[in-house]
């Protein structure tokens, strides 16, 4: 900027020159130190900020639940089987998350990780592929569709609904033709695919040195973005807070690692999960791209003006939703060892789409975090592996599961209204 | 201080002779309309008097049927919105075009963020803001806050900043006290005040007579799609003003005024 001067009665005087160039307005309520933090987090909670806060609190209420009922919910080798269950699902749903955010919907991603899955098996097993192509041809097959749904959507206005509808029924055909008169092929157990999704396991030292890293990482990254802030006249965060998170980090990572390692350990099927959310998390939060995904999200026709190719993006995000449902299916289909007629079939398609919006991810666009795909397929998979170790089966977890969407739902609903009484929306 | 540029150099913008007609109605003909730099011009009229046609052919959102505009004394054409920003022109229009989920920082870089390395550069970025903000004289509280909280003064202000990011000649205002209160309404027209001292050329589009006299220093009427009269706002009267806009010296808004006066006498 050249051309404005700033005007002499604007600079600041003595009194504010102290303060950072963000608190200078008297109007600001002060909030510092614990009681502060405490007092802030409070008042977005009123104000229907809520956050991760309402699917943690329910995460805890299904353990302590299932867990009075059955005290082998809580151990190790029990929580291996939970991270192993929830990374192909989560994976899906992390796509539904992008998807979300710009406030459309893909009802396909269940068909799509099955048609995936068949490619795979079809091509891996029974045209002799090698592995990385018969993977690579399952992948793309994923980003075709995303790129076919985006441009119906953005040249032809139909809403994402019905394309993505018609995808359901169409890629589910598409699978059945795929897959040929058996309906079903064995994936070899000694292949790379399903040693990765079935015994693929970081030894307990390599765990922790990448929860240490994880750590140090936030931890620099924090302090790096402090040293920015003061060189730039701008509030720091204080040593003692960034402290108390970093020690919060870590026992949020170690606890359950350790508890993971006293069976088979962290499964690298789980990490690769795992680390796809903390990428898009990054990507969402952190790019333009992701600040585009947001903005159309929250005012399209903003978003056109300001400059951003809407349509590219909504492309894009097709293509990515598609894509990770792909990959959600070969894990799937590796841990299964098999492709099959029901791969991708039953509640895949729903659970990944509740296991978002349970999260926290709104359905309403513009709002939600990659981390919500995560939390929300650990209460999904929580729900379903608690049940089957009470002895209840499909007819529970069913109903259960559409019992927590509708709260999940409910509670998206209420704070959004909040927020909007609250200003926060 | 930015000197207040004289208005008799040559205009920033000027459209001459310009007509744009859509099937049958002819919305705009031989419109001439120019704007100097340190210079706050007002769009007056009627309903339908093409005021928002002249704004969306200026913003690149029309094409005119014929006549010609020039900027910087060079002649220009726009055809697109993007086209009319790299030029210099930058439009508010009266619906924001805000994100409300999204912060003052995101809205104002919304589009042009800063990178640093791989990441954006949040911290430039506010920095930035606040800077521009303070420019303006701006008076909101954090820029960290969703710009769903902010009030309608302050949402119209982060609007303003935000054209001002692309350094534009000419800033238009659509409309910007339509749903203001007293004070904000104030704080909007100071805000006015503040571009024109920075130098810059800025259109204003109201309906509001009493904002177009408090801030413009010119003003142009239009009526059924033609120039009805430049007039310099120290040397005028906004029942002239008005008596352009309706086309007739005896118009409703005279007459109220003429009976009030008769009633006042009787009384």
């Amino acid at each position: 900027m050249t051309a404005p001067t700033p005007t002499p009665e604007v600079q600041a005087t003595d009194s504010t020159a102290a303060l950072p160039a963000d608190l200078q307005d008297e109007r600001l309520i002060a909030s510092q130190g614990i009681g502060g933090f405490v007092r802030v987090f409070l008042s977005r909670l009123r104000s229907g900020d809520l956050g991760s806060l309402p699917v943690v609190v329910g995460l805890v209420v299904i353990w302590g639940a299932f867990q009075m009922q059955n005290d082998a919910f809580l151990s190790s080798r029990n929580l291996v089987n939970l991270t192993q269950q929830s990374a192909a699902t989560g994976t899906i749903a992390l796509g539904i998350v992008l998807v979300l955010l710009l406030g459309e919907i893909d009802l396909s991603v269940g068909s799509m990780s099955g048609l995936s899955a068949a490619i795979l098996a079809v091509g891996f097993v029974g045209h002799g592929w090698s592995l990385p192509l018969a993977i690579l041809a399952a992948l793309l097959s994923g980003a075709v569709v995303g790129a076919v749904y985006g441009l119906l959507y953005t040249r032809f206005g139909v809403p994402s609904f019905v394309i993505t509808l018609a995808g359901l029924l169409g890629f589910l055909g598409l699978q059945l033709k795929v897959l040929g008169q058996e309906g079903s092929i064995n994936i070899p157990f000694d292949s790379g695919l399903v040693k990765f999704a079935q015994a693929s396991f970081l030894s307990d030292a390599a765990a922790y040195v990448v929860v240490v890293a994880a750590v140090v990482v936030y931890a620099a990254t924090r302090l790096r973005a402090n040293q920015r802030r003061a060189a730039a006249g701008l509030s720091t965060t204080p040593v003692v807070t960034l402290a108390v998170r970093a020690v919060a980090l870590l026992l949020l990572l170690a606890i359950p690692v350790y508890v993971l390692n006293r069976d088979r350990g962290v499964s690298y099927m789980f990490l690769l999960f795992v680390a796809l959310v903390m990428v898009f998390d990054f990507v969402i939060r952190r790019t333009r791209w992701g600040r585009s995904v947001l903005a159309i999200g929250g005012n399209v026709e903003a978003a056109r003006r300001a400059g951003i190719n809407v349509r590219a993006v909504y492309v894009s995000v097709f293509v990515f939703c598609s894509t990770l449902a792909a990959l959600g299916g070969l894990l799937a289909a590796g841990r299964l060892a098999a492709a099959n007629q029901s791969s991708g079939g039953g509640d895949v398609n729903l659970n990944a789409i509740a296991a978002a919006v349970i999260g926290g991810t709104s359905l309403f666009g513009g709002r939600g975090t990659a981390y919500s795909a995560l939390l929300g397929i650990l209460v999904i998979q929580s729900i379903s592996n608690g049940l089957s170790l009470v002895n209840l089966g499909s007819p529970e977890r069913y109903m259960i599961t559409g019992g927590v969407l509708l709260l999940a739902v409910i509670i998206d609903s209420l704070s959004r209204r909040s927020r909007a009484s609250h200003g926060r929306a | 201080m930015t000197a207040t540029l004289s208005p008799t150099t040559t205009a920033v913008l000027s459209l001459s002779g310009v007509s744009k007609r859509f099937g049958a109605v002819q919305a705009l003909k031989d419109i001439d309309f120019d704007v100097h730099a340190g210079e706050v011009v007002a769009l007056v009229g009627d309903n339908g008097a093409g005021k928002s046609t002249l704004v969306k052919t200026i913003a690149g959102v029309y094409t005119p049927d014929e006549g010609s505009m020039a900027f910087d004394g060079r002649p220009a054409s726009v055809s697109s919105p993007a086209e009319a920003q790299e030029l210099g022109i930058a439009t508010v229009f009266q619906d924001l075009a805000l994100c409300d989920n999204l912060d003052v920082v995101a809205n104002l870089f919304l589009g042009r963020e800063l990178y640093t390395g791989r990441a954006l550069d949040e911290v430039t970025m506010e920095q930035e803001s606040w800077r521009l903000l303070r420019q303006l004289s701006a008076k909101i509280p954090s820029v960290r806050i969703p710009v769903a909280s902010l009030s309608g003064g302050q949402r119209q202000t982060v609007a303003i900043a935000r054209s001002l990011l692309g350094e534009p000649k000419v800033v238009m205002l659509d409309e910007p006290t339509a749903a203001l209160g007293v004070a904000q309404t104030a704080e909007v027209l100071n805000l006015v005040e503040r571009l024109r001292e920075n130098g810059l050329a800025v259109i204003l589009i109201s309906h509001n007579m009493s904002d177009v006299m408090a801030v413009a220093d010119r003003v142009n009427v239009l009526r059924l799609g033609r120039n009805n009269g430049v007039f310099t706002v120290s040397q005028t009267s906004s029942q002239e003003i008005i008596a352009a806009i309706t086309g007739a010296t005896t118009n409703a808004v005279s007459q109220r005024a003429a009976r009030r006066e008769v009633q006042e006498e009787q009384s």
